[in-house]
C-alpha cells in the first residue's frame, strides 16, 4: 500500500509541467553557481598553491554548491509538499484515500516516499555536477558523499515538516507558507548562541558539510524525520477516527 | 425478511459547534435493496452519506458495514463500501485507466482480479473508448461515470451514491438508472436525489430528511397513500416545517 501511493505521488509529480519547469530552473542555476566557482577557484589556484595547507579543489566547489542547494531546497519543497495533502482536500479528492481501506501510516508514509524520490533525484543529479570536477582534478569522493547525505537528510527532514504543515490545514498557502516560515525560524536558530541552537537542522548539516560525519548529527536527523511524521500520522489518525 | 443486513446506522448525530447538523439519524439496508434519500437543500443528505461512507466522524452513534463496525474495524469496513461525493474525487492529470487502476489497488483488489473488475467497471459506465484520456479534458458527464467507476470498481457490498445524475443528459440518466438498478440486483445502494421520479423509478424505500432530521422512513408504497409521490413529498416536508406530526 505504502508503495502503491508513493509511485502514484511520484508519477503525478512528474505528469506536471511545473515540476519540470521547476527541475529545469534548478539544474541551471546550480550549474550557473557551479561554474562562478569554478572560475573563482582558477582564479585564485596560483595564490593558494603558494600556501602550505591550502584548501583542495572540492572543499572549495562542491561544499559552497551543496550548501546553496539545501537553502534552495528548504524554500522548493513546502511548494511540493503543499500539495500532497492540503491541495488534495481543497481540490476534494482527500475523501478517495479517507474513506479507502487504509491506514493513516501507509498514506503519510506512501506520500513522504514519492516526494522523497524526487528530491533524491535533484540531489543525486546535483552530485553527479559535483563529481564533475574529476574531469579537471582529483576529487575527494569521501567530502562528496557526505555533502550529498547531509543534503539528503536536510531535504527529507523539510519534507517531513512540511507534510505535517499540510496535514494541518485546507488551504495550500497556508501549508506551504507555514513550513516555509518554520523552516527560516530553525535557520535563523542556526545564529543563536546557547543551547537552542542544536535545535537547528542547517546546523547539523554543517558538519557533513564539511566532510564530517557524527552520529549524533544523524541521530538529531532521524529524531525531526520520525516526529514529524508521527505528528502528521496522529492529526491524520484523529481526524479520520477509529483505531487505526 | 432473511436477506442479510448490509448497512446499518444507529443514532447518528452531529454536532458543528453548538449547532447541530444531525440528529437522531437511523437506518438500514439489506443486500438488493435501494434507498433513495431525499430532502431540501442543507437538509444533511451529504453529510449523512459522508458519515456513512466513513468520510466523517460522528459525534455519536456508529455504523456498520457488513457487520464491521466503521470506527473499529475501519479497513475492513471500508473494503465493503463504494462511495462517490457530491463532487467526484478525481486526479485530473491521471488518465481514466490509471486512474481506475489506482483506485481499485487501493480498495485492495488483488492483480489478479484486476483486468476483469477493471473491464466490467468500464464498460458498464461506458468508459471503454476513454480510457486514455485525462480526466481533466472529460467532459462534465464523463467524469461524473468515472466517478461512479471509481465507487463499483471494486464491487463493493454497499454503494453510495451522492446526486450519480447531476450533469448528465438524457441519455447517461438512463444508462446510470440502468446502471444503479443492475448493482441493486448484488449489491446494496443508497442514493441521494432531488428527482422524485428517479426515486420512484429506482427505489425499494425512501429515506426523507429534513434539518438533519428523518420525517420518513418507509417503502414507496407507503409513500404512494397519498396519492403522487411529488404530493406526499410535499406534503410531509411542510407538515414537518408547521410543526404538525405527520
Amino acid at each position: 500500500m505504502i508503495r502503491l501511493i508513493a509511485s502514484k505521488e511520484f508519477r503525478c509529480l512528474f505528469a506536471s509541467p511545473s515540476t519540470w519547469w521547476m527541475l529545469a530552473l534548478l539544474q541551471f542555476i546550480f550549474a550557473w553557481f557551479f561554474l562562478a566557482r569554478v572560475d573563482d577557484y582558477l582564479l585564485v589556484q596560483a595564490q593558494l598553491a603558494q600556501s602550505g595547507n591550502a584548501p583542495g579543489a572540492t572543499i572549495s566547489i562542491a561544499a559552497p554548491l551543496a550548501n546553496v542547494l539545501s537553502i534552495v531546497l528548504m524554500m522548493l519543497i513546502p511548494l511540493f509538499t503543499m500539495r500532497l495533502i492540503a491541495e488534495e482536500r481543497r481540490n476534494q479528492t482527500w475523501i478517495l484515500l479517507s474513506t479507502a481501506p487504509i491506514s493513516s501510516l501507509h498514506i503519510v508514509l506512501g506520500k513522504f516516499l514519492g516526494l522523497l524520490a524526487l528530491l533524491s533525484l535533484i540531489i543525486v543529479v546535483c552530485g553527479l555536477m559535483m563529481c564533475a570536477i574529476a574531469f579537471g582534478t582529483h576529487v575527494d569522493v569521501g567530502l562528496i558523499a557526505s555533502n550529498v547525505l547531509g543534503v539528503w537528510l536536510l531535504a527529507a527532514s523539510y519534507a517531513a515538516l512540511g507534510l505535517y504543515f499540510s496535514a494541518l490545514t485546507r488551504q495550500p498557502i497556508v501549508a506551504a507558507f507555514g513550513a516555509l516560515a518554520v523552516s527560516l525560524g530553525l535557520w535563523m536558530l542556526e545564529m543563536s548562541s546557547g543551547m537552542v541552537r542544536v535545535l537547528s537542522p542547517t546546523v547539523h548539516f554543517q558538519a557533513l558539510n564539511s566532510g564530517l560525519i557524527n552520529s549524533s548529527d544523524l541521530v538529531y536527523f532521524g529524531l525531526f524525520i520520525g516526529a514529524f511524521l508521527g505528528l502528521t500520522i496522529h492529526h491524520i489518525r484523529r481526524e479520520r477516527g477509529g483505531a487505526r | 425478511m432473511s436477506t442479510p443486513l448490509t448497512l446499518s446506522a444507529q443514532h447518528l448525530t452531529l454536532f458543528r459547534g453548538r449547532r447541530c447538523v444531525i440528529e437522531d439519524v437511523s437506518l438500514e439496508l439489506r443486500r438488493g435493496e435501494v434507498l433513495g434519500l431525499l430532502g431540501h437543500n442543507g437538509a444533511g443528505k451529504s453529510t449523512t452519506l459522508q458519515m456513512l461512507a466513513g468520510a466523517l466522524l460522528p459525534t455519536s452513534g456508529h455504523v456498520e458495514v457488513c457487520d464491521f463496525d466503521l470506527s473499529r474495524q475501519a479497513d475492513l469496513g471500508k473494503a465493503c463500501l463504494g462511495f462517490l461525493p457530491e463532487h467526484p474525487p478525481l486526479y485530473r492529470d491521471m488518465t481514466v485507466h490509471n486512474f481506475l487502476v489506482f483506485a481499485a489497488r487501493l480498495h485492495r483488489v488483488s492483480a489478479a482480479q484486476l483486468p476483469e473488475f477493471l473491464a466490467l467497471a468500464k464498460q458498464r459506465c461506458g468508459l471503454s473508448e476513454v480510457g486514455d484520456k485525462l480526466i481533466g479534458t472529460l467532459s462534465k458527464g464523463y467524469q461524473q461515470r468515472v466517478g461512479i467507476a471509481q465507487a463499483i470498481i471494486h464491487q463493493p457490498a454497499v454503494v453510495i451514491l451522492d446526486e450519480p445524475t447531476v450533469g448528465l443528459d438524457p441519455t447517461q440518466i438512463r444508462d446510470i438508472r440502468n446502471l444503479i438498478r443492475e448493482l441493486g440486483n448484488s449489491s446494496s445502494v443508497i442514493l441521494s436525489t432531488h428527482l422524485l421520479n428517479e426515486v420512484e423509478s429506482l427505489c425499494d424505500r425512501a429515506l426523507i430528511l429534513q434539518n438533519g432530521k428523518v420525517i420518513f422512513n418507509d417503502t414507496l408504497a407507503e409513500m404512494h397513500r397519498y396519492n403522487d409521490i411529488e404530493s406526499s413529498f410535499i406534503r410531509l416536508t411542510a407538515m414537518q416545517a408547521e410543526g404538525v406530526a405527520p
